[in-house]
């Protein structure tokens, strides 16, 4: 008995922490599958984070194409209906016919590019403002703990969810971001042994996730879903084992 | 009051305006035709093609017997309303209050406006002169009625009617010139009653029981004896406001209480007329005679005050108050009709709204510049450069579909890059390739896929692209430029990055 009563205690002041820190859990009636469960799992209450801020470190342009095709799923995944995204970069390297594949019809996506970080993040911190949109990603290059504060501080209130792609090599810092992504790419799922360049299979790292463990999967993505090992249709050949 | 009125014929509107835009057809003879059944007829002629025994509604066909090296154009009707319309507007200079009589005179409602040009005569001389310096063949005069006025610039050769002497000058003038029908004018005419003077004298009631009511409403609205309807146009008035200051404005804070009192004020004018901000500028008029302005667009027509006055804040720190500001003016420089509320065009989520991303953009704009905000739309193009189009509205809708059948790369650099290549055999996807001093062991390949350059845009070789794999399995797009050669080697190139 007395242990129930301290799982309960302790599992009330973790929620109270998690609203202190600006971590809405959604009540239980409202959870909605989003039906990519392999990922929800490994953040807390099993719920993926939206309205808050995601930040992906990717830094070869092998690495942005993937980052920026699983961004294009998970919002895809994430808006049923055809939402408005903003991309606000340096310059659009994004080509967009080939987004249409991950879910997103390139003209959903208003693209903006400037020159100046100290205006990108502006407008990021702008277009998170705004409630209309269904996602904000930015490229940036780096981005201090102060600044992603202010970010997270922002979609706080708007409840938009935001992609920050980090661009920068070397050390990185800490951010206020409720979790860590790094997309690299993996040799291509070929199913039933077709020969060719199979489907794109990418090795997801979540590096840090805020009041989660981190996490290392393999995810491929094909007829429009994402598959991990475990829901992928059956297939007799097996590709490379699912990290740990 | 006596009220006094100019009558500017143009007799050769729309030839005098073919000639003003195209020179080399000055002096000549020309006639504007238009189709009547198999017919070409003549509805306008230069004054040259006149002088050779012209006349409009001729047929082109007898009007060729007369002059065979007559030239002709296509008639618009359209035009020549919206020329008359664009005049009457430039004549608001001389007088507010402009009619048109369509479909190639206007009426100019003088009275107070000539002592500003010293007198009636330097009044109409002014006029004269910058109507024939633009090209026009016209006649003017001027009379205390609307009815006298018209007929004395069709049908005299004097200028002015002295106030009150509509009578003596209508007398020797024909019957036509008092605007009758075609019937009525047939009857005077068996009658014998060929000027005015033949028929003005007779008793009202004589000319009514033969003629009909109109000719006597004519007369007594020629005489002034009777009221004509002046429809004047109305003056394109500038959406503009004014806020004097009683002291100089130096402060940002006073510079913005500025801009919020005069949009409010523009936005409430705006709305009754149902349009709103697309373009806004403000001017201010500092102590020292130097003029500071800013300006704002957006992207969608918009009366929101709090909107608009974030754009505006954006620039604040352009103006330089230096002494300080005793005058400010906002003015729409352009408007465009409110957007309907809801936006069927994008179907999106309930709580989206597509003016508060258009307001969002609209602020971005301001900093970055119109052309740092894109969308992309499919174009029907395999050449990749060619395949997408961007645009800069944000609401137009793809024409076609985004094409599905084809894979292609998710990142695609802004310039194909050469790569070293080792390939085994012509039309095979290479082994290896060099890609910025790194070399790739490819591992799977598709391909290829031969993409013909469009010869109707673009000359070249084609390009025969291959998706392959490295050993990493990062993915890429390669291609070979034209043909295999036995003695050239091929060019490869690397164009973009897949997932």
């Amino acid at each position: 008995m007395q242990e129930f009563l301290r799982k309960t205690v302790i599992e009330r002041l973790q929620r109270q922490i998690l609203d202190l820190e600006g971590y809405k859990a959604k009540p239980q009636h409202q959870h909605q599958k989003l039906g990519f469960d392999y990922i929800e799992k490994y953040f807390p209450n099993q719920v993926f984070p939206t309205g808050t801020i995601h930040e992906f470190i990717s830094t070869q342009p092998e690495h942005t194409a993937s980052t920026s095709a699983f961004i294009m799923g998970l919002l895809a995944k994430l808006n049923t209906h055809q939402g408005i995204y903003v991309w606000i970069g340096k310059q659009r390297q994004l080509f967009p016919p080939g987004l249409n594949y991950f879910g997103i019809p390139a003209h959903q996506i208003i693209f903006i590019s400037l020159t100046k970080p100290k205006d990108i993040l502006w407008a990021t911190e702008e277009a998170l403002k705004c409630q209309s949109l269904s996602g904000v990603i930015s490229e940036l290059e780096a981005i201090t703990f102060a600044q992603s504060q202010r970010l997270q501080l922002t979609v706080e209130k708007s409840k938009v969810t935001g992609f920050i792609l980090r661009t920068q090599t070397g050390p990185i810092h800490a951010t206020a971001c409720a979790a860590r992504w790094q997309i690299s790419p993996m040799a291509s799922l070929n199913l039933n042994q077709l020969p060719g360049v199979g489907f794109a299979n990418w090795q997801v790292e979540l590096l840090k996730v805020r009041n989660g463990n981190t996490a290392s999967f393999s995810i491929s993505w094909h007829n429009g879903q994402f598959h991990t090992i475990e829901n992928s249709v059956p297939h007799p050949f097996i590709p490379h084992a699912i990290g740990s | 009051m006596i009220k006094r009125y100019v009558s500017i014929w143009f007799p050769h509107l729309m030839a005098d305006q073919m000639a003003i835009q195209q020179k080399e057809l000055e002096g000549q003879a020309y006639v504007l035709v238009t189709q009547e059944r198999n017919k070409q007829i003549i509805i306008a002629i230069s004054h040259q093609a006149k002088k050779l025994g012209l006349k409009s509604n001729m047929p082109l066909a007898d009007a060729r017997i007369i002059l065979p090296s007559l030239q002709a154009f296509k008639y618009q009707a359209l035009r020549q309303q919206k020329l008359l319309k664009m005049l009457a507007e430039w004549f608001i200079r001389y007088s507010p209050n402009i009619a048109l009589v369509s479909p190639d005179g206007l009426f100019l409602e003088v009275s107070g406006c000539t002592h500003l040009w010293k007198g009636e005569k330097p009044y109409l001389q002014e006029i004269s002169m910058r109507l024939k310096k633009a090209g026009y063949h016209f006649k003017i005069g001027m009379a205390d009625t609307l009815g006298a006025a018209w007929a004395i610039t069709h049908y005299a050769e004097n200028q002015i009617v002295k106030s009150g002497e509509q009578l003596q000058a209508l007398l020797p003038l024909p019957a036509k010139a008092l605007r009758l029908t075609d019937d009525t004018l047939q009857r005077l005419a068996k009658l014998g009653f060929h000027q005015i003077e033949s028929f003005i004298h007779i008793a009202p009631s004589t000319l009514r029981r033969r003629f009909g009511e109109e000719i006597n409403l004519r007369i007594a609205q020629a005489l002034g004896q009777q009221p004509e309807a002046f429809e004047p146009i109305s003056e394109p008035h500038p959406y503009q406001e004014r806020l004097h200051c009683l002291e100089p404005i130096q402060t940002a804070k006073g510079i913005e209480i500025a801009i919020e009192n005069l949009l409010e004020n523009l936005c409430s004018i705006l709305q009754k007329d149902d349009v709103g901000f697309r373009n806004a500028i403000l001017k201010c008029y500092r102590l020292d005679g130097k003029l500071q302005q800013i300006s704002i667009g957006t992207n969608q027509a918009s009366i929101h005050v709090k909107h608009l006055f974030k754009l505006f804040e954006l620039k604040i720190n352009q103006i330089e108050p230096d002494l300080g500001i005793e005058l400010f003016i906002m003015e729409a420089t352009k408007v465009e009709t409110l957007p309907k509320q809801q936006e069927a065009l994008w179907q999106i989520q309930a709580q989206s709204n597509l003016s508060e991303v258009s307001e969002l953009l609209d602020r971005i704009g301001i900093k970055a510049g119109k052309n740092a905000i894109r969308r992309y739309l499919p174009q029907e193009h395999h050449w990749p450069e060619h395949s997408v189009t961007a645009i800069n509205d944000i609401q137009q809708q793809p024409a076609t579909e985004w094409p599905n059948h084809k894979l292609r790369p998710t990142v695609l650099l802004n310039q194909p890059e050469p790569i070293q290549v080792s390939a085994p055999i012509p039309d095979y996807p290479p082994m290896t390739f060099t890609y910025k001093g790194l070399l790739h062991r490819v591992i799977k390949a598709d391909g290829p896929e031969r993409i013909e350059r469009e010869w109707w845009l673009n000359e070249g070789k084609h390009r025969d692209y291959y998706y392959v794999e490295d050993e990493k399995g990062q993915r890429y797009w390669l291609f070979r430029l034209g043909h295999y050669h036995s003695e050239i080697a091929a060019q490869w190139f690397i164009h973009g990055f897949f997932a």
